[in-house]
């Protein structure tokens, strides 16, 4: 059969959206300029290559990994001995080059770890991460020498010979490797997704039967995806290494593991840019909600459950949704019961948000006075006014939401509706 | 022989505790295909409402009210917010319980607080169920409840007597879960509900076409395996620790429990709940190394071997991961566990 030959115009859209992302990655810490943003900045890039990582295990392969954190971990205690091997003088690398140490392990360890988890998958294949989780959680408290104990093992990422005035002392500097790791890496995994092995690891996905029909071995597919993800979070892990100078225990625990997954799926697991939303939420709800509340871990597994029923696609699939009603030039039409929505949802929040407020603050801070704020409101967690208030707020709030649910919910059913009829007319035509 | 054999009941009285939580898991998995990640999750609810209504009715009247309160919460999220999710697959609805098992976990805090809460059992179990006494000269004897104080010591030097009492509290555990066992093998195997459920298990569509309300079932499956899990959780809670951190102590237990016996099978459970609690509590017990051993193996070690950690490490050291070691040997050599029929 004679290969076929078509005319492959520019991918303009791709360019763009690349270009546009390097752009974010490099200009990002000059509108950003406190502190906190900068090291906000720094953790958000290395969230992004472990969420996209993970993703590449549950959004491409169906895998729902409990134990995502091991590979991370234990990509960052071997770059931190690298890097304290390097200060020592008994190894030769760039400080620069050190995440790769930490991927090259990550790599390591999902090759010797991988081959037992993916023997299985689905849901034996999410317990059996979780068991290896722990294996390695446990382990990591009865080998010190390796692991630090609760101390954790730190170093001083200023060491070796300065490049070019590079000493990657101060944290911009560091922000600017992490960006340059970042996008690589990023690339890097979109082109994973293009390659042979990544359609059928989509494929396994979808109907590991017919995969097996037409000669694959789905269980060594699902392998070499898990060592390419281990590669990557392992990355992750130096980089997070090298940012922090300090690991400790927790790194590999089960709470890193199930915030990777948290976050991956709210961001959106189903495209390829899901869990860099997701990432960058991650940082944002670690940093700076649980300084806003003490209640953030309640509200997150809230949000997360109210995702999972009725958004399963996470916040990626809301916008590509959205955009495909805006391309139909829809928009117009539903806009109005979105301000209905999210002001409803506002009133809601506002009354459930001031009841979970006064209880914490009944339950932790009891001591402090009987007053909390809340957005700016004065309210007596003893008082009976201030209960029977934010009970009414979020009553209120709930009826109405619901009213301008319904609503929504109809104009956009009808909007789908027109849209595949358009659709459909569209190909007709051609 | 009497640490053998306190420490056998010791295991045993553990592993049949996780085997209260497990068959839940096991139930629940069989029937719906649900991995219910918040399982343990329902245990500490159940250990903490056991402990607020025992400040209420007191201890008994919680026992029996706590399962119930439980497996009506489980029975309500399943029908709110599980069967919404059940059309996406199997990963949403594993996804939906691990985010429900964050809110538990806050909301427990919330009410109860983040320190571990005094939850005593009742009077009558606070003692030993029986002492075995050890005497150098007359042999091994039991006495039912603590031993009187003269029996445990010799008046002669030269006699040796041990006294090894056996909580009252791990006696009650025992015998509430045999209780659990005969009864849920009885419940399924030899009335109509059982049988249905056990035909929804493998032909649901058929059962429905029968007229029976499968999605109910599965709803009553749901809070019966909860209420179990809530059972449990009020006599852990009683004899163990009460404190928000039982939930993640026990949880990936279980997990395992269920993924070595063999998913889906409740006799596969079984077997391998009760050895791994008899494997950990050995293992725990114990206090030797490779070091003792070589030493009383009359081995020369050089110096760096008796620095080597490995080598240090005491049995009771690697007993925490004696549960995950033991998954990973079995998902090598028999992957679909120890009594499971399918290859998952």
């Amino acid at each position: 059969m004679a290969a076929v030959y078509a005319f492959k115009p520019y991918n303009v859209g791709r360019w763009v959206i690349w270009s546009a992302f390097a752009l974010i990655l490099l200009c990002a810490p000059l509108l950003f300029r406190s502190n906190l943003s900068q090291t906000m900045l720094t953790q958000m890039g290395v969230a992004i290559i472990a969420c996209l990582s993970y993703n590449m295990l549950l959004g491409q392969g169906g895998m729902l990994s409990f134990g995502h954190a091991v590979y991370t971990g234990l990509g960052s205690y071997m770059a931190m001995h690298a890097l304290n091997a390097v200060g020592a003088g008994q190894l030769g690398i760039p400080v620069s080059l050190l995440p790769l140490v930490g991927g090259v392990a990550g790599m390591g360890f999902a090759v010797l770890l991988g081959w037992v988890t993916t023997r299985k998958s689905g849901t034996p294949f999410a317990m059996i991460t979780m068991g290896v989780a722990e294996l390695v959680f446990a382990m990591s408290l009865m080998f010190s020498e390796f692991f630090g104990g609760e101390a954790g093992v730190s170093g001083n990422r200023v060491t070796g010979q300065a490049f070019m005035g590079i000493t990657f002392g101060p944290q911009i500097q560091i922000y600017y490797l992490i960006a340059a790791y970042t996008f690589v890496c990023v690339a890097l995994m979109f082109a994973f997704t293009q390659t042979p092995l990544g359609r059928i690891l989509n494929a396994v996905r979808d109907n590991p039967e017919r995969v097996e029909f037409i000669g694959y071995n789905t269980q060594r597919v699902r392998y070499l995806a898990f060592i390419i993800a281990g590669f990557f979070a392992g990355i992750a892990g130096g980089l997070s290494a090298l940012n922090f100078e300090i690991v400790t225990a927790e790194v590999v625990g089960a709470g890193r593991s199930g915030a990777y997954l948290l976050f991956t799926f709210l961001g959106g697991a189903t495209f390829f840019f899901g869990p860099i939303i997701g990432a960058v939420l991650m940082i944002i709800a670690s940093v700076l909600l649980s300084e806003l509340t003490k209640a953030w871990l309640l509200y997150l597994g809230l949000v997360f459950l109210f995702m999972v029923m009725y958004a399963p696609g996470g916040i990626a699939s809301l916008i590509m949704m959205n955009l495909r009603v805006a391309r139909f030039g829809k928009l117009r039409q539903i806009w109005t019961s979105y301000l209905g929505l999210g002001v409803t949802a506002v009133v809601m929040l506002a009354g459930a948000g001031a009841m979970i407020e006064m209880v914490y603050h009944l339950q932790l801070n009891s001591a402090l006075g009987d007053v909390v704020r809340f957005m700016g409101v004065p309210l007596n967690a003893k008082g009976v006014d201030s209960w029977v208030g934010a009970a009414f707020v979020l009553l209120t709030g709930i009826g109405l939401f619901e009213l301008a649910r319904r609503q929504y919910m109809h104009e956009w059913g009808e909007i789908q509706a027109e849209i595949e009829k358009e659709i459909k007319r569209r190909e007709t035509a051609v | 022989m009497e640490f053998f054999i306190i420490s056998m009941l010791n295991g045993l009285s553990y592993g049949l505790l996780l085997f209260m939580l497990s068959s839940g898991l096991t139930l629940i998995f069989s029937m719906m295909g649900v991995l219910n990640f918040a399982h343990a999750s329902f245990y500490m609810v159940g250990a903490y409402v056991g402990y607020a209504l025992t400040g209420i009715l007191g201890f008994w009247p919680a026992l029996l009210v706590s399962p119930l309160v439980v497996g009506a919460c489980g029975a309500l999220f399943e029908r709110l917010s599980l069967r919404k999710v059940h059309p996406y697959g199997h990963v949403p609805e594993l996804l939906v319980t691990f985010g429900l098992s964050y809110v538990v976990l806050e909301v427990v805090q919330l009410v109860w607080g983040r320190t571990a809460v005094e939850f005593q059992p009742p009077e009558l179990l606070r003692g030993s169920a029986f002492t075995l006494i050890n005497h150098s000269l007359d042999g091994l004897r039991l006495v039912w409840g603590a031993a009187p104080a003269e029996l445990c010591s010799a008046a002669d030097a030269a006699v040796r007597v041990v006294c090894s009492p056996f909580p009252a509290t791990r006696a009650f555990m025992m015998l509430i879960a045999l209780l659990m066992l005969v009864s849920l093998w009885l419940l399924l195997t030899r009335t109509r509900i059982g049988l249905v459920i056990q035909a929804a298990l493998t032909h649901p569509e058929m059962v429905e076409a029968l007229g029976h309300n499968v999605p109910r079932v599965f709803m009553l499956v749901f809070g019966a395996g909860t209420g179990l899990a809530g059972l449990a959780g009020v006599i852990g809670g009683s004899t163990f620790v009460t404190e928000p951190a039982m939930a993640a102590t026990v949880g990936s237990v279980i997990f395992v429990v269920v993924v070595v016996g063999g998913m889906g099978s409740l006799s596969g459970a079984f077997l391998a709940s009760v050895l791994i609690g008899v494997i950990q509590t050995f293992a725990v017990a114990i206090d030797y190394s490779f070091l003792t051993l070589a030493r009383d193996m009359g081995w020369v070690l050089s110096a760096s071997a008796q620095d080597n950690t490995f080598a240090r490490l005491t049995v009771s050291q690697v007993a925490p991961i004696l549960p995950y070691l033991f998954l990973v040997l079995i998902l090598i050599f028999r992957p679909k566990g120890l009594l499971g029929t399918r290859e998952g």
